[in-house]
């Protein structure tokens, strides 16, 4: 399913959500009566868009750390004949959830979100040891804004 | 310029301390499990998670207004696919901004249309002299370029060097596992994705 495959419906639909779904009793008929849709209508188009990949998700976004747990952005200068090595054994760790290749010296970025926030500096020990490099841990300091929306 | 952002919300987005917000109480944690993976796509959706969990639909309702007011739940919304929506250039920014001046800059710069993430972190010196991350969705380098145009301005002389790191391979992308054993889905937007 791509850009190609959705409507005009579809697309305030998508626009609207990425808002946020109002926290009241009936949140998506409240929604399908502002774009003036029925709600078994907004239900099957939001089913479709999500099954369909053009949404990855929808529901909660939780604040990982106000949930108790750990979470930082790291990263390594892995030499290039080594990268896929490097990759496996960083991957191996559950605490990974994403992990990116970037064009920089610093070339490999990976988010590490853990049970509590102890958690993080036995996981970084762990990762230095399994991949004999130096990870460069770069835990937020401040935030100053996150909010992604995407128009269609 | 294509990508749209809101004002932040300060008591969600950072004037809160972390520690003081959390105090998820069993039935807290319950309806997180219940509801990472994503909400229930039915006219009713309190009343399917209250089920699941073993509470009235009004109570779990009552429970995830509490937790956006603390900003345990940022709000809950559909997530889009970057690349299916057309936004095929997601790049990482960093710039080496004077300490003094990092707080009001954040700020200004996370206010301008197109930036999505913006944190402050730690330098590494020699290595990585950037403290500022700001993270910029176009619909092709050109436009992520303009965007970086428009930051470089309004930082001016306080930042000594930038660089943009786009992601040239996905090599791990799954959920994060939050608040219990049980493996969820990815459930928070606290970090770049791209």
């Amino acid at each position: 399913m791509t850009l190609d495959d959705l409507d005009a419906a579809d697309r305030r639909l998508i626009n609207r959500l990425q808002d946020g779904l109002p926290l009241v009793a009936r949140p998506y008929a409240a929604v399908a009566e502002e774009l003036g849709i029925a709600e078994g209508d907004l239900l099957g188009r939001l089913a479709r868009l999500r099954e369909g990949g053009v949404l990855s998700r929808f529901g909660p976004m939780y604040h990982a750390e106000r949930l108790g747990g750990g979470l930082t952005l790291a990263a390594l200068a892995v030499p290039e004949s080594d990268f896929d090595r490097v990759s496996e054994a960083v991957n191996a760790f559950p605490e990974v959830a994403h992990n990116y290749r970037r064009e920089h010296e610093l070339n490999m970025w990976f988010v590490l979100a853990t049970e509590t926030p102890d958690r993080i500096a036995e996981t970084i020990a762990g990762i230095e040891a399994a991949t004999g490099l130096t990870v460069f841990n770069m835990p937020k300091e401040e935030e100053f804004h996150v909010r992604l929306h995407l128009p269609v | 310029m294509s990508v749209s952002t809101y004002p932040s919300r300060p008591a969600l987005n950072g004037d809160v301390p972390d520690r003081d917000a959390r105090g998820l109480d069993a039935a807290d944690r319950a309806i997180v499990l219940a509801t990472q993976a994503g909400l229930p796509l039915v006219p009713d959706p309190w009343g399917a998670v209250g089920r699941e969990v073993g509470m009235s639909g009004e109570a779990v309702l009552e429970r995830m207004q509490a937790m956006l007011a603390r900003g345990v739940i940022r709000r809950v919304a559909a997530v889009p696919n970057h690349y299916r929506l057309g936004y095929v250039a997601n790049g990482m920014t960093v710039w080496d901004v004077d300490d003094a001046h990092i707080a009001r800059l954040g700020r200004e710069v996370a206010a301008i249309e197109g930036v999505s993430h913006c944190y402050r972190r730690p330098r590494h010196l020699p290595h990585w002299p950037y403290n500022l991350f700001a993270m910029l969705h176009g619909r092709s380098v050109d436009e992520v370029e303009r965007q970086v145009a428009v930051l470089s301005e309004r930082l001016g002389e306080a930042c000594r060097d930038h660089r943009i790191l786009y992601s040239s391979r996905i090599l791990k992308k799954t959920g994060l596992r939050l608040a219990g054993a049980r493996p969820g889905a990815a459930s928070t937007d606290t970090e770049p994705r791209s």
